[in-house]
C-alpha cells in the first residue's frame, strides 16, 4: 500500500492509499461532522453532512469525506461558506423530523440551523441506516431493512426475524441518532401485525 | 397460486441471487402481482435475505405487493403529454372509477397507475388499458371509453 | 441458417442478398415502430398482403414491416419503392388504392401526400418532406429499410461489414484511437467523450471486463433509443461487439426497461439470429474473439439509467446509486472493469468505423461532433424523431422541421435534457444545438428530448412538475436529494395552488443550491435545473402565482375558473353536454352557467365553445363576475338582433 500526501484546511497530511478523506482527516486531528457514519460499518455516503470541498486535476468539487479516496495532491477545505451553509440547510431538513435529537442538536448549534425552518414531520425516522447496516454487516440478521424509495423510503423489520432475533438484541437501539423511540416504535408495530399464533411463539 | 410455476421460474433463471429482478418480473407478468409465498420461495431458494427481497419488490415500481384488477389502466404523465393536458384526463379517469392512481376497485375490475412515458408523445395524451393504446385523448371521451370495459 | 466463419463469408452472403433484391422492384414498407402499431400499422401491413396476394402481385412486390422513420405525428407511414412515394396516416381503407393507382399504374395518389404549408404542394418522396429534408438521418435514416426481424436486411445495407473490418484489419488500440479521434461524446446525457471512456476501461488490469447498452431511457418524452432499438437492433449488437473487442470485453448487456415490450422482443430476437450465424458467441467470424450478450429487463426505475445504480440492478439489487469514484471504467459490474454507453452512442460506432473518424468530424461543431437525434414532441406540429448534426439552431428544429406551434398559438419555451435539464425561451431559439452551447443557457442536451411548450403552459407547473417526477423517482438514500426534492415540490405546489408567499423564491433557490451540492449524484444533483432555469426566464410567472393569485397561462386548476360570459352566449347546450361534472345548467334559449362549486376546472367547455360565440371566459387572479338576473337569461337570438339593430341605424 503506497502512501499518498495531500493537504487538509492547510495542513498536510499522509494517508495510505485506499484511506477515505474523513479517516485521514480524523488521523490528523482534523473533525469533519457526521450523521450516518459508524466505525464498525462500511461507509454509507448518506447524509452528507461530511461534505467537504476538494481541488483535484484543475477542478473543484464537493464531495462526501466518508467515501472519497485520498489523491496524491489533492487540497481538502472542511470548512468554508458554501459547506457551512450546506450543513446548516441539510441540519434544518433532518431537524424537521428529530429537533430534539442530539447530535443534530450540536450541529444546529455550530452551523446556525433553525429547528423550525421546515414543517415537522410526522416521523423521527432520518433515514441514516445505521439500524440496516448494523443488522446487516455486524449481526448478519438482516431483521430490519430498507423499503420503497425517495421521499416514501422507510425503516421496515421483517416480522418472523425480529420475533426470533430482537428482543434479546437491541443493539441498533443506541446507534439511532433521532432517538430510540423510532426504532422501538417501528419494531412493536410490526410485530403486533405478525397475527395471535407468533406472538404464542414469541412469549415461549 | 400455483407454486409449480414459481419453481419453474425460478429454475429458469438458473436460481441466480443476480436474477432477482428478472425473477420478480417474471413472476409479476404470471401473477399481475407478487403474492408473499412468493416473495417467501424466492427468498429461500435464492438464499437472499427477506429484507432484500422486501427492497427490491418496493424499490421498482413494475412490481405490485397486491392483487390487480382485470383491467390495468396506465394513464402517461410523461412531459409531451403533461404538456398536451394528461392531468386533466387523469383526474376524469379518477372520477369515472373511483379510485387514485396506485388503486385496485373493490370489485377488481380496474387497476389504476400512472406511468412515465410510453414513447407515444405523437399520440398524446395516451393511456393504456389492457396493453392498447389509446390516443388524442380529450377528458369528455373518458367516459365513453371506460364503458366499453366490463 | 449456417454460420458465417470469415469476413470473405460475409461478403459473398452479402452479394448474394443483393443479387436476389433487384432495387427496381416495388417495395412497400410500412412503418411499424410502437407508436404506428398504436394507430394500426398492424392492420395496414395486412390489408396490403390480403390486397397484394389479391391482385395476383405477391410474387413481385414485397412488403414489410419496418423500423421507425421519425415522423410519428403522421403515422402509420408507408414508403413505396423504388420511387420512395411517401403516404401518410394510411388507414386499411387506403390500401386498394395504393396498390391499384401506385403498384400497378406507378401514378401518386394525391391526398395521402404531405402538403408543404409554405409552398401549398404535395411532397411525393420522403426526401421532399420538410420534415425529412432539414435533417441528417445518418441513424435513423435506415430504419424505413429495415424489417428488424429479418438479419437479411442489414446485411443488405452492409452491417457487421464494420465489425469484420475492426476484428480482422485494427488491433483494439486502433479501434479505440478512431473512436477517440471522431470526438464522438456520450448521447445519454452525459457528453463524455466515448473514446476517452473505452481507454479506460481497457487500461485498467483485468481478465473479466463487461460492455453494456443503457436503453433504460428514462426521460419522459423521449423515445429516440426506442426507435433505434426496435427498428435497427443489430445495428447497437455490431457497436456493441466492436467496443467489446477495443476493451476486452467478452461478456455484454443491454439494459431495456420492461415499458419497451417490442425493442425487447427485437434485440432479443437479433441477439439469437445474431449467434446463429456466428456473429456473436464463440469465434465470431472466424476471428478467435468470443462474446456473448444477454437482455435483462429494468423494473421502472428512471434513477437505474443512472451508470451506478444500472450495474447494482444488473447484480439484483435496489438502484441506489454509488459514488464516484470509484468510475465503472475501473470497478463496475461485480467490482470488474465496465464500460456503458447510451443506445445511440454504440449506434454511431459502425459508422465511424466504417466510414472513418473524419467523415464523422465533418459534421457538427468543433466540440460537438455527428449527429444527434432529438424527440420533438409537445405542442409542436411535427411530433416525431428528428436527427439532426450538432450547431443546428433550435429555431430551424422547431419551425423548419417541426412546422412550429399548432392551432396557431404562440412559442414560449422549449425544455431539453428532461428532468434534469432546462427551458430555453424564445430569445434564445438561435443558438446552435450542441453540449455546450445548451449548457451556456442554463439547460442541457440530456438524452435528446424536446419537449415544446405554448402560451397555454404555465412554467410554474412545468417545474412542479417535474420534481413531481422526480420525487417518485429518487432512490432516497441521501438526504439533499430526498428532502429536498420533497420541500422544493411542496413549496411549487403551494404556488401553483395559490398558498405562496413572499420568501418561496428564495427559499426555492436555497434548497436548489444545498440539493445541487451535496447529492450523492445526477439525479439529485440535476433535480434543481428545471426550477432554476424557469426561475431565471419566467420569473414573472412565478410573482404572479405568488402576489396576484394568478396563473398567467390559466393551466393551474385552482387559479382559473371557467365564466361564460352572457353577452355571448349562444345557447347552443354544447357545453353543457360535455362537462365532465354536471356544472353547467342552461337550456335551449337559456343562458349557461357554470356552477364555480361544481366544475372540475377540466377545460372542455373552453374547449368545445363553438367559435361564433366564443363565450367561455377563463378568469385568473379576478373574481368571477356575479349571477346576471334570471330574466335576463333568456337568449335574444343574435340575427333577429342585429337586424333589428340595422333596421334602426336605418
Amino acid at each position: 500500500m503506497s502512501e499518498v500526501s495531500l493537504e487538509i484546511d492547510g495542513k498536510t497530511v499522509t494517508a495510505a492509499e485506499g484511506t477515505t478523506v474523513l479517516d485521514a482527516a480524523q488521523g490528523a486531528g482534523i473533525s469533519i461532522p457526521t450523521v450516518c457514519h459508524h466505525e464498525k460499518l462500511e461507509p454509507f455516503g448518506g447524509c452528507r453532512l461530511c461534505t467537504v470541498e476538494v481541488d483535484a486535476g484543475g477542478r473543484t468539487n464537493l464531495v462526501a469525506a466518508c467515501v472519497y479516496p485520498v489523491q496524491q495532491d489533492i487540497v481538502v477545505r472542511t470548512r468554508s461558506k458554501q459547506i457551512d451553509g450546506i450543513r446548516k440547510v441539510l441540519t434544518e431538513q433532518l431537524l424537521a423530523y428529530a429537533p430534539e435529537s442530539e447530535v443534530l442538536q450540536k450541529l444546529a448549534q455550530e452551523y446556525q440551523a433553525n429547528k423550525d425552518r421546515f414543517a415537522r414531520e410526522p416521523s423521527f425516522c432520518i433515514l441514516c441506516g445505521l439500524c440496516v447496516r448494523y443488522c446487516a454487516e455486524v449481526k448478519k440478521k438482516d431483521a430490519v431493512g430498507f423499503i420503497d424509495r425517495g421521499p416514501s423510503r422507510e425503516i421496515s423489520f421483517i416480522p418472523e426475524i425480529a420475533a426470533k432475533e430482537c428482543w434479546d438484541c437491541k443493539e441498533c437501539f443506541p446507534l439511532c441518532p433521532t432517538s430510540a423511540l423510532q426504532a422501538a416504535f417501528v419494531l412493536m408495530r410490526s410485530l403486533t401485525s405478525l397475527g395471535s399464533s407468533h406472538r404464542e411463539e414469541v412469549r415461549t | 397460486m400455483d407454486t409449480a410455476k414459481i419453481e419453474q421460474i425460478i429454475d429458469k433463471h438458473h436460481c441466480e441471487a443476480s436474477a432477482l429482478i428478472e425473477i420478480l418480473l417474471d413472476i409479476q407478468n404470471e401473477l399481475h402481482w407478487l403474492p408473499p409465498e412468493a416473495l417467501e420461495r424466492v427468498a429461500a431458494r435464492l438464499q437472499v435475505p427477506v429484507s432484500r427481497i422486501q427492497h427490491t419488490a418496493t424499490f421498482y415500481k413494475a412490481f405490485s405487493l397486491v392483487p390487480k384488477g382485470r383491467h390495468e389502466i396506465h394513464v402517461c404523465m410523461g412531459t409531451a403529454c403533461h404538456v398536451r393536458g394528461a392531468q386533466r384526463v387523469l383526474e376524469v379517469v379518477e372520477n369515472l372509477t373511483g379510485i387514485q392512481a396506485g388503486e385496485t376497485d373493490e370489485e377488481m375490475k380496474f387497476s389504476l397507475d400512472t406511468v412515465n412515458c410510453l414513447g407515444c408523445c405523437a399520440l398524446g395524451p395516451v393511456m393504456e388499458i389492457d396493453e392498447q393504446h389509446l390516443g388524442k385523448l380529450a377528458p369528455a371521451m373518458a367516459a365513453d371509453l371506460l364503458k366499453k370495459y366490463e | 441458417m449456417p454460420r458465417i466463419n470469415s469476413p470473405a463469408e460475409l461478403e459473398r452472403l452479402r452479394q448474394e442478398i443483393l443479387s436476389k433484391r433487384d432495387p427496381d422492384r416495388p417495395r412497400v414498407a410500412v412503418c411499424a415502430g410502437a407508436g404506428c402499431l398504436a394507430t394500426g400499422a398492424e392492420k395496414v401491413i395486412a390489408a396490403f398482403n390480403a390486397e397484394i396476394e389479391k391482385q395476383g402481385l405477391s410474387a413481385e412486390v414485397t412488403t414489410k414491416g419496418t423500423g421507425c422513420p421519425g415522423f410519428c405525428e403522421r403515422g402509420p407511414v408507408v414508403v413505396v419503392g423504388p420511387e420512395e412515394i411517401c403516404y401518410l396516416q394510411v388507414t386499411p381503407k387506403d390500401v386498394p388504392e395504393i396498390v391499384a393507382k401506385t403498384l400497378k399504374e406507378n401514378k401518386v395518389v394525391e391526398r395521402l401526400l404531405y402538403v408543404d404549408p409554405a409552398k401549398k404542394e404535395r411532397a411525393v418522396h420522403e426526401s421532399d418532406i420538410p420534415f425529412y429534408r432539414n435533417q441528417e438521418r445518418n441513424i435513423i435514416g435506415n430504419n424505413i429499410k429495415i424489417d428488424p426481424k429479418c438479419i437479411d436486411d442489414y446485411f443488405a445495407l452492409g452491417g457487421y461489414s464494420a465489425l469484420a473490418k475492426a476484428l480482422f484489419g485494427m488491433a483494439p488500440e486502433q479501434v479505440i484511437d478512431e473512436v477517440k479521434k471522431s470526438k464522438l461524446r456520450g448521447r445519454g446525457g452525459g457528453g463524455f467523450p466515448t473514446g476517452v471512456k473505452w481507454e479506460a476501461a481497457r487500461a485498467t488490469p483485468g481478465e473479466t471486463k463487461y460492455v453494456i447498452v443503457n436503453a433504460d431511457e428514462g426521460d419522459p418524452g423521449a423515445f429516440m433509443d426506442r426507435a433505434v432499438l426496435e427498428g435497427n437492433p443489430h445495428s447497437i449488437l455490431e457497436g456493441l461487439t466492436i467496443g467489446a473487442y477495443a476493451i476486452g470485453a467478452h461478456e455484454g448487456y443491454v439494459y431495456v426497461r420492461q415499458e419497451y415490450p417490442l425493442a425487447l422482443a427485437n434485440v432479443s430476437l437479433a441477439i439469437r439470429q445474431a449467434e446463429e450465424r456466428g456473429l456473436l458467441g464463440r469465434n465470431i467470424l472466424g476471428s478467435g474473439f468470443d462474446f456473448t450478450v444477454k437482455v435483462h429487463r429494468g423494473a421502472g426505475a428512471f434513477v437505474c439509467g443512472e451508470e451506478t445504480a444500472l450495474i447494482l440492478s444488473l447484480e439484483g439489487k435496489p438502484g441506489e446509486p454509488k459514488p464516484r469514484p470509484p468510475y465503472p471504467a475501473a470497478k463496475g459490474l461485480w467490482g470488474r472493469p465496465t464500460n456503458i454507453n447510451n443506445v445511440e452512442t454504440w449506434a454511431n460506432v459502425p459508422l465511424i468505423i466504417n466510414r472513418g473518424a473524419d467523415w464523422f468530424t465533418g459534421f457538427g461543431t468543433e466540440k460537438s461532433k455527428g449527429t444527434k437525434i432529438f424527440s420533438l414532441v409537445g405542442k409542436i406540429k411535427n411530433t416525431g424523431l428528428v436527427e439532426v448534426p450538432m450547431g443546428v439552431t433550435l429555431r430551424d428544429i422547431v419551425y423548419k422541421i417541426g412546422d412550429g406551434i399548432p392551432g396557431g398559438k404562440k412559442f414560449k419555451a422549449v425544455q431539453t435534457g428532461g428532468p434534469a435539464g432546462g427551458c430555453i425561451p424564445e430569445q434564445h431559439l438561435d443558438i446552435a444545438v450542441d453540449f455546450d452551447e445548451l449548457t451556456k443557457v442554463g439547460a442541457i442536451m440530456g438524452s435528446g428530448g424536446m419537449i415544446v411548450m405554448d402560451e397555454d403552459t404555465c412554467m410554474v407547473d412545468v417545474a412542479r412538475y417535474f420534481l413531481n417526477f422526480l420525487a417518485q423517482e429518487s432512490c432516497g438514500k441521501c438526504s439533499p436529494c430526498r428532502e429536498g426534492i420533497k420541500q422544493m415540490h411542496r413549496i411549487l405546489t403551494d404556488i401553483t395552488e395559490g398558498r405562496g408567499k413572499e420568501g418561496d423564491i428564495d427559499l426555492l433557490e436555497e434548497i436548489a443550491l444545498s440539493t445541487r451540492s451535496a447529492s450523492l449524484c445526477g439525479l439529485g444533483k440535476s433535480a434543481p435545473n428545471p426550477v432554476l432555469s424557469t426561475i431565471r426566464y419566467f420569473r414573472h410567472e412565478y410573482e404572479a402565482h405568488i402576489r396576484e393569485k394568478r396563473c398567467p397561462a390559466y393551466a393551474c386548476k385552482e387559479l382559473v375558473s371557467y365564466y361564460i360570459d352572457p353577452e355571448a352566449c349562444g345557447a347552443c347546450l354544447l357545453c353543457m353536454k360535455r362537462c365532465t361534472s354536471d356544472a353547467i345548467s342552461g337550456g335551449r334559449n337559456l343562458i349557461h352557467v357554470v356552477d364555480q362549486v361544481k366544475c372540475n376546472r377540466c377545460g372542455t367547455c373552453f374547449d368545445v365553445c363553438p367559435a361564433k360565440f366564443g363565450a367561455v371566459i377563463r378568469l385568473s387572479g379576478e373574481p368571477v363576475p356575479g349571477a346576471i338576473p334570471e330574466e335576463l337569461r333568456v337568449v335574444v337570438r343574435k340575427k333577429a338582433a342585429t337586424q333589428e339593430a340595422a333596421k334602426e341605424a336605418r
